[in-house]
């Protein structure tokens, strides 16, 4: 390996032996060019029939430029797809520690009920007599979702995390404008998800922080000091984003209730509480469930997700169209046609049609399967791996609220004690090297070099040991400095990317190679 | 349980390390008023593979499915052919079962997908970039109502009538709450659109006029008008695509003058799934593209030189920006946007330019023979796979008759407008190259006899 003189490699590892290739692949590692690089505008990998014969009826509006596409035969299309899906980590390959993410396996069965014709190849706007098992879905989904959280009513339609808890504070601002109170205050904590202030501001309302107290929880006297008549509200995530469940949760809400404000639940967190806890129990009135998280629907690269979101009496009238309803043996479709005589407090539509019915079949099969003794069990598992994790690290791992009691579903941790130079990036990227995808980084922020580690339920003990043991082995190497670090991953598909350069001139799109020179 | 590898042993023995006495004690922090004394009540307990897979199929049976019937719906989502490949390739466990990819040194499978995504998306529009989804059009189209303010700095958003009413009411519920002034009026039923009104009201106070391409009832129309004038008062065009098979056969919005085009990208390779999971297109010109929202892939070296690519201008995001970010949006629709990707590459130009003529002359065909029928009249000149008929009475009505009739007939203009009585005799009709000759003969001649059978009970 040859060495530029700071002592990090330039070279990826290059074992002894190892030959350079004339195609640049390593055996199953395989190098992939763009579609436009080797696709042809002619080509296609679709057979149709003949266009039948008939007189335009386009108004003139006859495209007459090129499109700029390129096409592929199928076996061409199934090869560039199988290479770049090789080129990624993903669950089924290995343990995703990511925090806060809730990366637990998908099962499979899911994926089956959700492409049953009944669900995959129905229309949203079919006359409701027509689609009675798909609003049965919704509808039992919901029931499930009430019941396991305590709540009266649910909201279907949100259509990830981000929107369900846009959902709930437009909730929240719907029902202080009905009694004519308008307060243009929501409080986050400042451990919070990114969203939670920027969903606030969205929705018009200005953000405050609440301090953390040094044992990583809410800081309640703050917090009581602060309530007052401009306050709509709270964003709280709990159990918190340092993995940490509020006990004064209860007393959170009452004094915000007090207040005369509502509070909002931030349930990305639910996994580590599922069928064991109910959120209604603690007195809050909204909270958005992650189906994508805590109900196992795939994560997809970025999505799709579903956000529904569970109300108390206080916020059910306001709660968004459309939703489902069961008269007798029969299941209704609430619109906007039919909300007048129902829901006239309604904030209205928040997304065309009903909601990720595909996620809605998926969530539901995974609920069936647990039942709620396995749910109970998800939960048990899920914090029972992450504290197993917590205390087989913190001896060489800084644990800011280690002492702080058990963690719930995830454990977390700081750079303290790094050598001059390391970063959490530097282990992240060492971690890829030793196969795993790294945790939750520099998140929260109330902690140096955060590092939040979320094993989920679906982890065997066996892996969890391999696991910190590469995490171990990792942390040593950053606590004595091998220089190496900076330099990982040498092993994966690129080493690291420059994202300072992709930011400052961003190229978004592929042009043909004379374009792009031409734009320099 | 089968999802769960831990063994009674390993729980024992983790306690153990932990030094917890049971499980109990892990959730000490939980208070008192909240603990309960077992599995929740009222709620079934764990079942099998096989009963869960029972259980659906029962529920799934009790849906009418568009392939096992001539079927004719459209209005911001279509059914069109899937290749088989597609479902094949985005259940790949390796995509399927990855997250957003914010380790891009083992993420550029994703990564590259979305950025040929985002190539093909902005290539379609005829936009010069897009980035790498949203949830579904008519988020995306909110999102496009919003950035036009961002860069106008002004409030007043000209929504067309011809604008598919779930967007428009997304539009206005999200406006009550920002402020927004949303201008719009239901449409009407005539062949041409509302260009001319629109135009007569955009000025110095207008943020952006949007406009659907083909809109709601399947009309077309010419947009450079509007564009120039939206630009002469410094106001942004946005053109709205629900139906992107359509830009295979039409001149795209970007070589209009639209200035940010979004679009509902289900009718290539998602599939209908009951209105969801879908995928949002948004693509816009180069000089707004730090006021975009949403992930962008971008693309860039690693430490040796070699091309890759990631996550990029994540400094518009909330995740950074906190409450200044320019949307609250977290999750794209990435699963979706793949399908769409995938299936765009089997397509390529000519596949594209091909199922667009085909759709195109089905539904002219469907029209004239529509056309036939006694008191049926086609409202559209133009359109390209969807069109709208007026019937001699109430279409909602005849729409639940025929699918009595296992037919399903299209979307009655009541279900989507149900205060517009002037509207309550119209239906859109759709028709995509799954349609055959013999569907087409089998909704006329029904539809025929139920408006026949009609004039018998109610003599007029």
């Amino acid at each position: 390996m040859s060495m530029n003189n700071q002592g990090r490699p330039t070279q990826p590892d290059m074992a002894e032996g190892t030959v350079k290739t004339f195609t640049g692949n390593r055996a199953l590692m395989l190098e992939e060019p763009l579609i436009f690089e080797i696709g042809a505008a002619e080509e296609t990998g679709v057979d149709f029939e003949d266009v039948p014969e008939t007189e335009s009826r386009l108004g003139g509006l006859e495209r007459n430029q090129p499109i700029g596409l390129v096409g592929l035969s199928e076996p061409e299309t199934v090869r560039h797809y199988t290479r770049l899906s090789r080129m990624n980590y993903a669950i089924d390959l290995g343990l995703f520690p990511l925090g806060s993410c809730t990366m637990k396996h998908n099962p499979r069965l899911n994926e089956r009920v959700a492409r049953m014709k009944g669900f995959a190849d129905i229309h949203p706007l079919q006359p409701v007599d027509s689609v009675q098992g798909a609003l049965e879905v919704i509808h039992d989904l919901g029931e499930w979702l009430c019941k396991l959280t305590g709540m009266p009513a649910v909201a279907m339609s949100p259509k990830a995390g981000a929107h369900g808890e846009l959902c709930g504070i437009l909730a929240i601002r719907s029902a202080l404008e009905a009694r004519g109170d308008a307060r243009e205050v929501i409080l986050v904590p400042e451990s919070a998800h990114g969203t939670n202030p920027a969903t606030a501001a969205f929705a018009g309302y200005r953000v405050e922080d609440i301090p953390a107290t040094p044992e990583g929880r809410v800081d309640l006297a703050a917090l009581e000091e602060r309530l007052g008549s401009d306050v709509a509200g709270v964003m709280i995530t709990n159990p918190n984003t340092c993995g940490l469940f509020e006990p004064d949760m209860k007393r959170i809400s009452d004094a915000v209730h007090a207040a005369g404000g509502l509070v909002y639940c931030d349930g990305a967190n639910f996994n580590a509480i599922v069928g064991r806890v109910r959120p209604g129990d603690l007195g809050i009135d909204a909270m958005h469930i992650n189906l994508h998280k805590t109900f196992s629907t795939p994560h997809g690269g970025g999505g799709p997700g579903s956000g529904p979101v569970v109300f108390s009496e206080a916020l059910a009238p306001y709660a968004p169209l459309p939703f489902v309803e069961k008269q007798g043996d029969h299941y209704v479709l609430i619109e906007e046609e039919t909300a007048e005589d129902h829901h006239a407090s309604s904030f209205g539509r928040m997304v065309a049609f009903h909601g990720q019915m595909g996620m809605f079949t998926r969530a539901l099969a995974y609920m069936m399967s647990h039942g709620a003794d396995g749910l109970k069990q998800v939960a048990e598992d899920a914090v029972l791996n992450a504290n197993y994790l917590l205390r087989s690290l913190e001896d060489v791992l800084d644990a800011p609220f280690g002492a702080s009691g058990p963690c719930m579903h995830e454990a977390l941790f700081s750079d303290k004690g790094f050598a001059e130079g390391f970063t959490t990036l530097d282990l992240a990227k060492a971690l890829i090297d030793e196969g795993y995808h790294p945790m939750t980084m520099y998140f929260p922020l109330v902690v140096h070099g955060a590092m939040l580690v979320e094993p989920t339920e679906t982890e065997s003990k066996d892996a969890l040991d391999q696991f910190i043991g590469a995490l171990r082995s990792v942390v040593e190497r950053a606590k004595a400095g091998d220089e190496t670090m900076h330099g990982a991953p040498v092993h994966a598909p690129r080493r690291r990317l420059d994202e300072t350069a992709a930011a400052r001139k961003p190229i978004l799109v592929w042009q043909e190679p004379e374009q792009a020179e031409a734009a320099e | 349980m089968r999802y769960l590898p831990l063994e009674p042993s390993d729980r024992q023995a983790m306690l153990a390390k932990i030094g917890a006495p049971d499980i109990d004690a892990l959730f000490a922090d939980v208070p008192e008023e909240a603990r309960l004394d077992g599995p929740i009540r009222d709620l079934p307990n764990h079942a099998s593979e096989m009963a869960v897979d029972a259980a659906f199929r029962k529920m799934a049976r009790k849906n009418s499915a568009a392939a096992d019937m001539p079927f004719f719906l459209g209005c911001g989502a279509y059914r069109h052919h899937v290749a088989a490949s597609v479902d094949h390739l985005i259940q790949r466990g390796e995509f399927l079962t990855a997250y957003t990819p914010y380790q891009p040194e083992i993420a550029q499978g994703t990564l590259q997908m979305l950025f040929e995504f985002q190539t093909q998306v902005a290539r379609l529009f005829g936009t010069d970039v897009a980035n790498a989804s949203m949830y579904d059009g008519s988020t995306a189209c909110w999102e496009a109502i919003v950035m036009a303010r961002r860069i106008t700095k002004r409030g007043r958003a000209i929504l067309s009538s011809g604008l598919h009413p779930h967007y428009v009411s997304v539009a206005k519920t999200m406006a009550r709450f920002t402020r927004d002034q949303i201008v719009h009026s239901a449409p009407e039923l005539v062949a041409q659109g509302d260009t001319d009104s629109l135009l007569d009201q955009i000025d110095d106070d207008t943020s952006c006029v949007v406009v659907q391409y083909p809109d709601i009832l399947g009309r077309i129309a010419d947009m450079s008008a509007l564009a120039d004038k939206a630009h002469a008062h410094k106001a942004l065009l946005i053109a709205v695509v629900t139906e992107p098979v359509a830009l295979g056969a039409l001149t795209p919005p970007g070589e209009m003058g639209a200035d940010i085009v979004v679009g509902e990208g289900q009718s290539i390779g998602v599939g209908l799934n009951f209105g969801g999971p879908y995928v949002g297109l948004f693509g816009c010109n180069q000089k707004y593209v730090r006021q975009m929202p949403g992930r962008l892939c971008g693309e860039t070296v690693d430490a040796e030189g070699k091309r890759g690519y990631v996550l990029t201008l994540s400094t518009r995001e909330q995740h950074i920006r906190r409450e200044k970010a320019t949307s609250n949006i977290c999750t794209n629709s990435g699963l979706c946007a793949l399908a769409f990707s995938i299936h765009m590459t089997l397509l390529g130009e000519a596949g594209l330019r091909k199922l667009a003529a085909i759709n195109h002359a089905k539904a002219v065909r469907a029209a004239n023979r529509l056309a036939e029928i006694p008191g049926v009249e086609v409202v559209n000149d133009a359109f390209f796979n969807e069109f709208t008929v007026t019937l001699p009475e109430r279409a909602r009505r005849i729409v639940r008759t025929l699918a009595d009739q296992r037919i399903l007939a299209g979307v009655s203009l009541n279900r989507m407008y149900p205060d517009e009585e002037a509207l309550a005799h119209g239906l859109v009709v759709a028709v995509t190259e799954t349609t055959n000759d013999e569907d087409i003969e089998t909704l006329a001649e029904a539809l025929e006899a139920a408006l026949a059978s009609t004039r018998e009970e109610v003599p007029a």
